[in-house]
């Protein structure tokens, strides 16, 4: 087990390059326990630290993650084994780019299994298992080959917006005022979906802006594919209930809205149903 | 999510407040539902902290683990819940009515006409969330393996006498769960968005505080802000206003409050454990009178005439239990074999299918859904047409002609089914659709009319009637039969052989459950 220990993230990163290449060379297991590992997102480096990294005498890597759902008889939550899978897609990621940096620059050597180590049962005793995580893998990485680069994306925001705490000498108190970062958050654009609230802390800030905005994606993300160029609740319902438009104006009828107003006659028939109604007839 | 579903949504934005998704109740709500709220403790998952359990809404018991970490503390909750829940489970045993089945008598192969019991009612559970009907599960598969004193008396630490039981039957309701449409262990949060929409996601949804608020706003407040109170408001003391439904408690509550408390207790000061019971209560008792509120709601629905259909398949569960319990026969085994899998499967499959034909029969909103995806249509009668079969002796094939606006996927010869006035179905075929008159479908009567010459009256439409044909069956079936359990091909594992004995889990000095 390799002592990793060194100043700063650049130092840590280092500080794991090194011990890997070595632990490599040495053709004997040993365990990288909480290596720090860079990845570029959008341009910029993020860092990642994994559980750990274990290399097997064989040169090859592969990531070990723990957590604290439990295995029960064999079988463990499949949203969580999913959600830990994709976490240590991105750490396989990190690895690959560092295994095509060192050494013979083979990114091969990282193995696309990871060990997933969990309590078993009702007890605090640890059970592992092996995910392969090749679909997580090729998705982030379609992902993050897709996203816009964070100097474009900083190149198209007023000047001067910073998102710096000013944070005062304990470490905690922020001296920036709040409106101000509120108003440098607003400058950047936000694709909020309803899953943001899982996963980000700007969520309520950016829900709450999405739905002053009437935006549909607030009441899920598959909306906006099925609404088809109506984007805000208020063209919805003004497609669905509103008058129709004037013959001459409406041209190519537009089908989603053409099944929107069809949905909205449906629904009001069956909510006030005529008395001698379908429902009858329906039963 | 259809876009009927997704228009109510939108209309609830619009009114601040949740839209009718369906205009009956589809779940079956007892007289005297058992109300459950378990919390669990932070950090280890599964282990109890408390729980508030009952039938009575005004005087449900509290149950507490002062210290989670203590094995004889968790025992003694698992006893308390135990002698809560088994006798109001047990109650429904006794009450019985008769019905006729048909069964193969395994001495001369016939089918013979049997009487069984059927228990009359069956205990119903309700619990907050989802997580809520994991966490029942989770604590029946704890307990069902259990070993008393009485059952082994070597064993190092014996489980009180009635939880493997009611290990058995927490099992059980967890299984009948997963059977769509089935009503023995709830989730308030599901049932309540089965049958309203509101003007946030189905995400959201899931936080039942939220999902009350935007149902039945109070004065004043949108169901979007009172939503978000729901979620976020805290007091002075920085504790959320309404906690969370559990089991999982909320990380403020556990740092400030709840540690602190532990930690007294730990340490033996007097009080401490009053004092932990009355923090507990202050979690728990929001959530418990959500979950009743949810029941009022509910209750305010006029029940769906199928629904009790579904809750006589569920009657027959519980008695099916009984019977195995009554039998002397093992838990519930870890893991299913690949028959009684397949069985499973092949059952929730079915169940699913009927559901959503038995919601749309009893729901003209829910059949609205269905008509947009083309997968029923209703309309006036314009035409009918007798014509007759050519054998010997002719039978009734009227032709009816239908106008209407719905666009129905259907292809010549396709099937097609209605209700009749006595509920049971009647089937025709499609025949084509008329040329020249746009939305006019002819249909082609194929029974539903009795056994004579000229069609019973009243089993024939007229013109002017108002008709919704179905493009699915009223009572759909499963697939094909599945092999005896001795049959089982080696390829699904062969003959299961006799059952192992399943072993209790082992005893480890850092159990959590
Ligand atoms: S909530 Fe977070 S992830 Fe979602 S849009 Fe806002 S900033 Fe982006």
């Amino acid at each position: 087990m390799p002592d990793l220990t060194a100043g700063g993230p650049e130092g840590r990163t280092a500080r794991t390059a090194l011990a890997l290449r070595e632990a490599t060379a040495a053709g004997r297991w040993a365990l990288l326990d909480h290596p720090l590992l860079a990845l570029p997102v959008a341009g910029t480096p993020a860092f990642l630290e994994p559980d750990a990294v274990v290399v097997h005498p064989d040169g090859t890597w592969t990531v070990v993650e723990i957590k604290s759902f439990p295995v029960i008889d064999g079988a463990a939550d499949p949203a969580k084994v999913g959600a830990a899978a994709r976490q240590a897609a991105v750490y396989v990621l990190a690895l690959e780019e560092l295994a095509a940096r060192t050494a013979d620059g083979d990114p091969a050597r990282v193995r696309h299994e990871i060990l997933l180590v969990c309590p078993k049962d009702f007890a605090n005793v640890p059970a592992a298992g092996l995910v392969d995580v090749r679909k997580p893998r090729a998705t982030t990485r379609r992902q993050l080959a897709r996203l816009a680069r964070v100097e474009d994306i900083a190149a198209e925001l007023p000047a001067g917006t910073t998102f710096d705490l000013c944070l005062a000498d304990d470490g905690k108190t922020a001296g920036r005022p709040a409106e101000e970062l509120a108003a440098a958050v607003e400058a950047v654009g936000a694709a909020y979906a309803p899953e943001c609230l899982a996963a980000c802390e700007l969520a309520f800030h950016c829900r709450a802006r999405a739905r002053a905005e009437g935006a549909v994606a607030a009441l899920g993300r598959g909306l906006r594919g099925e609404l088809g160029g109506l984007t805000t609740v208020e063209s919805v319902l003004a497609a669905a209930l509103g008058p129709e438009p004037a013959e001459e104006e409406a041209g190519v009828p537009d089908p989603t809205v053409a099944a929107l107003r069809r949905a909205a006659a449906l629904r009001a028939e069956a909510l006030a149903p005529p008395l001698t109604g379908i429902e009858a007839a329906c039963r | 999510m259809s876009l009927i579903t997704t228009l109510a949504r939108m209309e609830a934005v619009r009114d601040g407040r949740a839209q009718p998704l369906t205009t009956v109740r589809h779940r079956h709500l007892t007289e005297r539902p058992l109300v459950f709220v378990p919390l669990t403790t932070a950090g280890e998952a599964g282990a109890p902290l408390g729980a508030l359990v009952g039938t009575d809404r005004e005087r449900p018991r509290l149950l507490v683990v002062p210290q989670p970490r203590d094995r004889d503390l968790r025992s003694a909750f698992l006893a308390e819940l135990a002698e809560e829940m088994l006798p109001y489970v047990e109650g429904f045993a006794g009450d019985v009515t008769l019905e006729e089945r048909k069964e193969t008598d395994p001495a001369t192969g016939k089918k013979v006409t049997v009487q069984v019991e059927l228990c009359a009612g069956a205990p119903q559970l309700l619990v907050p969330s989802a997580a809520g009907v994991s966490y029942v599960r989770l604590l029946g598969r704890s307990m069902r393996f259990r070993r008393t004193a009485e059952q082994d008396p070597g064993t190092p630490h014996p489980a009180p006498p009635r939880v493997p039981l009611l290990g058995r039957w927490l099992t059980h309701f967890g299984e009948r769960a997963r059977v769509p449409g089935s009503s023995l262990l709830l989730p308030m949060t599901e049932l309540l968005s089965r049958h309203w929409a509101t003007g946030q996601s189905t995400l959201e949804d899931q936080h039942l505080g939220a999902l009350l608020a935007w149902i039945d706003p109070p004065e004043g407040l949108t169901g979007a802000e009172a939503a978000l109170r729901a979620e976020l408001a805290r007091d002075a003391a920085g504790q959320l206003l309404h906690p969370p439904a559990g089991p999982a408690t909320d990380p403020a509550f556990d740092n400030k409050l709840l540690a602190p408390a532990v930690a007294r207790h730990d340490a033996g000061l007097p009080g401490a454990a009053e004092e932990l019971r009355a923090l507990l209560e202050t979690q728990l008792r929001p959530t418990w009178e959500a979950v009743w509120r949810g029941v009022d709601l509910l209750r305010a629905l006029p029940e769906g005439e199928r629904a009790g259909e579904r809750w006589k398949r569920d009657r027959w569960s519980y008695t099916a239990h009984r019977d195995r319990v009554r039998a002397g026969e093992p838990p519930q085994p870890r893991r299913d074999d690949a028959v009684t899998a397949a069985r499973k499967l092949a059952a929730r499959e079915t169940a699913q299918a009927q559901l959503e034909a038995q919601e749309a029969l009893d729901d003209p909103l829910v059949m609205a859904g269905r008509r947009l995806a083309g997968e029923a249509f209703a309309g006036e009668v314009t035409e009918v047409v007798m014509e007759y079969t050519e054998a010997k002796v002719p039978r009734p094939r009227p032709l009816v002609t239908v106008r209407t606006d719905d666009g129905p996927y259907l292809a010549e010869g396709a099937k097609v089914h209605r209700v009749l006035a006595d509920g049971k179905a009647q089937s025709a075929e499609f025949v084509g659709r008329v040329p020249g008159d746009p939305g006019a479908l002819t249909v082609r009567l194929t029974g539903g009319m009795g056994r004579g010459k000229a069609p019973e009256p009243g089993s024939v439409p007229e013109k002017g009637d108002r008709v919704c044909w179905t493009l699915f069956e009223h009572a759909p079936r499963g697939g094909p039969e599945l092999p005896d359990p001795e049959r089982t091909p080696w390829t699904h594992g062969g003959p299961p052989g006799e059952p192992g004995v399943e072993l209790p889990d082992p005893v480890t000095a850092e159990d959590l459950l």
